[in-house]
């Protein structure tokens, strides 16, 4: 497959000639490169490089020429390199003119050494604690944009925060709605298994409600919705960021916030509830099916169990979340699409982060409301 | 460096391409010559990058033959396609390089690709374009984020010369440089030229380019091209070329010793 290429060392009258044949191409450069390693070099000799026998050359095999001859040089040896066709002579002579150097040894990532890598520990929280001051920062640009609306309402975007609960939420409908059935399914399944030894197996039907309406449902939806939505809004501000559109937009005297954070806040702020209150019921159906496949319960018996097992208090407890988590997810999928500096590999890195950093903070929140729910007693 | 002595390294015949309603090249004819500088030069949306593009083979044609080096781009088997791809090196636009990767691994892709061979020769071999092309010699552990658009450009030439291909395909690489960068830019792929052997096939909107290293120029106009020297477009009563060519900035770039006026004789029968 590789070319042929050799190199022969002979010694004639007092004088080492090093004789080069054949294609010297990139193809054959490892065969050459491990006979030149292979050779003995001379010291204090006179060395001749006769390259008479070479037919073909380029760079890979200009440069093995050359560093042979440095090598040489360096062992103290008279070279002279002769016999170059007429042909290869401008690519040796560029080469020796500015290709000809060893590279240089790769420098050690410093985070292979133990001070490297405390030194990236202190980096990386440092970059956290200033990404979350950040965010407040942030956070605090936005109310106080908000604030401002009511003196002059006709700021927020009403067409394009309709195009973003458009997108935001009636697009979602269909995933949504799956999943929420499914986990409805899934759950009645694992309950009724578990329940059944007891004999109450009825109490499935507690269990799919007060799990699906106080945190399923809108954990689920919101979960759907950081992965689908709020990576979209850090990849659609990212690449306007790297398009110069958001510079654009400074210097048409527009407010970014105003123009593109506001109507997805808005938008998700509205439709986010929506969507939970449609994976809830989404959810119960789910479970009544299979409630009704593998426990015989059928509909109204399902219903009346459904009606002693909940209130009106249990859906809203889980619709209430759906509002700040919706905000959390829309501000750091903003916040995160202004963060992208430089090249489009930054509006992927930062679009992974920021559903991740939604994901984790909606279920941060979520905990929180736990908490102070227990401590209201509801 | 080829034993092959075929004359025409690129041959597109009857070219025709088209996006939607929207015809780019129109039955479009071009012989490239070995060793020679082609500059394609033509309005914006005439096809200039497409025709590169169809040429690389990274867009079929809607109709007509392209032919490489003597091998049909879409009538070759895998393994021909892939021996033909080490025969040229492509520079896009921004040089495209992989930005997960520092410009030494980024020379290092094509050579580990066709060509496995130790690492300390890929360095030396990677090292070795990386000064060919001027770039600094610590430029090579850095990440193209970290480089100017000038470096960028070096550092995607580096890369399309990895193997030492044949051809060697621009596009617009003097785009965004300032006016010192563009014209050692000029000066390098010269050099290279002449050191290298390459074939160029160069698109530009550059004119100092045009007639600092181009042999012959393309003109894409209304789907189809004209091929000739500097020259003989001079010559053109077509008014896109008398726009083109006799405008004020390419006065401004062309060469001393031209006359400008496509009236004047004694370049009638100057040789290309």
């Amino acid at each position: 497959m590789a070319p042929l290429a050799s190199i022969f060392a002979v010694e004639e009258r007092g004088a080492i000639v090093l004789r080069a044949e054949g294609s010297w191409l990139v193809a054959a450069a490892e065969q050459i490169d491990s006979r030149l390693r292979a050779l003995r070099l001379p010291e204090g000799k006179q060395v001749r490089f006769d390259l008479a026998g070479v037919d073909r050359l380029d760079t890979a095999g200009a440069w093995l020429v050359l560093r042979t001859e440095q090598a040489l040089t360096a062992r103290g040896n008279e070279v002279a390199v002769t016999g170059v066709r007429a042909s290869f002579a401008p690519l040796i002579a560029q080469l020796r003119a500015h290709g000809a150097v060893s590279p240089r040894p790769h420098p050690i990532p410093p985070h292979h050494t133990f001070i490297g890598f405390l030194a990236r520990l202190g980096e990386v929280t440092a970059l956290v604690l200033h990404r979350g001051y950040t965010m407040l920062g942030f956070g605090g640009l936005v109310f106080a944009t908000i604030a401002r609306l009511p003196l002059r309402p006709g700021r927020l975007r009403l067409t394009a925060a309709v195009v973003q609960m458009e997108q935001t939420g009636l697009d979602a409908m269909p995933i949504v709605g799956l999943l929420s059935f499914l986990i409805g399914v899934v759950m009645a399944y694992q309950g009724a298994d578990q329940l059944r030894r007891f004999g109450a197996e009825i109490y499935t039907v507690n269990l799919l409600g007060i799990a699906v309406l106080r945190e399923l449902g809108v954990l689920l939806a919101a979960i759907i919705i950081a992965g689908r939505s709020g990576s979209a809004f850090t990849a659609q501000i990212g690449t306007m960021q790297i398009n110069q559109e958001i510079d654009a937009l400074h210097t048409l005297g527009l407010d970014p916030i105003e123009v593109l954070v506001l109507p997805r806040l808005f938008g998700l702020v509205v439709t986010l509830p929506l969507l939970v209150f449609y994976a809830d019921a989404m959810g119960l159906l789910g479970g009544c099916l299979m409630t009704w496949g593998i426990l015989g319960i059928n509909v109204p018996t399902f219903l009346d169990q459904l009606r002693g097992a909940i209130t009106q208090g249990t859906l809203w407890i889980g619709v209430i979340k759906a509002p700040f988590f919706a905000a959390i997810i829309a501000m750091v999928g903003c916040h995160e699409g202004f963060n992208v500096t430089g090249s489009a590999d930054s509006v992927g890195r930062l679009t992974t982060q920021s559903v991740v950093e939604s994901i984790f903070l909606v279920i941060v929140a979520d905990a929180a409301f736990s908490i102070l729910f227990s401590l209201l007693h509801v | 460096m080829d034993d092959v002595r075929e004359d025409i390294v690129i041959r597109v015949r009857g070219l025709v391409t088209r996006f939607g309603h929207q015809t780019v090249h129109d039955g479009l004819d071009l012989d490239v010559r070995r060793g020679e500088v082609m500059g394609v030069v033509g309005g914006s949306g005439t096809g200039k990058s497409v025709l590169l593009r169809a040429i690389v083979g990274l867009k079929r044609p809607d109709a007509g033959e392209i032919d490489v080096l003597g091998r049909n781009l879409w009538r070759q088997s895998e393994a021909e396609a892939r021996e033909l791809e080490r025969r040229w090196g492509v520079l896009f636009q921004d040089g495209a390089l992989f930005s997960s990767l520092t410009v030494m691994q980024n020379i290092e892709v094509p050579l580990r690709e066709h060509c496995p061979m130790p690492a300390p020769l890929m360095d030396e071999i990677a090292a070795c374009k990386i000064a060919l092309v001027g770039l600094p010699e610590e430029s090579g552990d850095k990440f193209p984020a970290q480089l100017s658009g000038g470096m960028r450009k070096r550092a995607g030439l580096a890369r399309a010369l990895a193997l030492d291909p044949e051809i060697l395909f621009l596009d617009e690489p003097t785009a965004g440089l300032d006016p010192i960068a563009a014209t050692d830019f000029d000066r390098l792929i010269g050099d290279l030229k002449g050191s290298l052997g390459l074939t160029v096939f160069l698109v530009t909107h550059d004119l100092d380019t045009l007639y600092a290293i181009c042999d012959r120029i393309a003109v894409l106009v209304g789907g189809r091209i004209r091929v000739g020297t500097l020259a003989q477009h001079l010559q053109d009563p077509d008014p896109w070329f008398q726009a083109y060519f006799h405008g004020p900035r390419a006065r401004a770039a062309l060469p001393p010793g031209i006359p400008l006026t496509p009236s004047s004789p004694p370049l009638a029968d100057r040789p290309g």
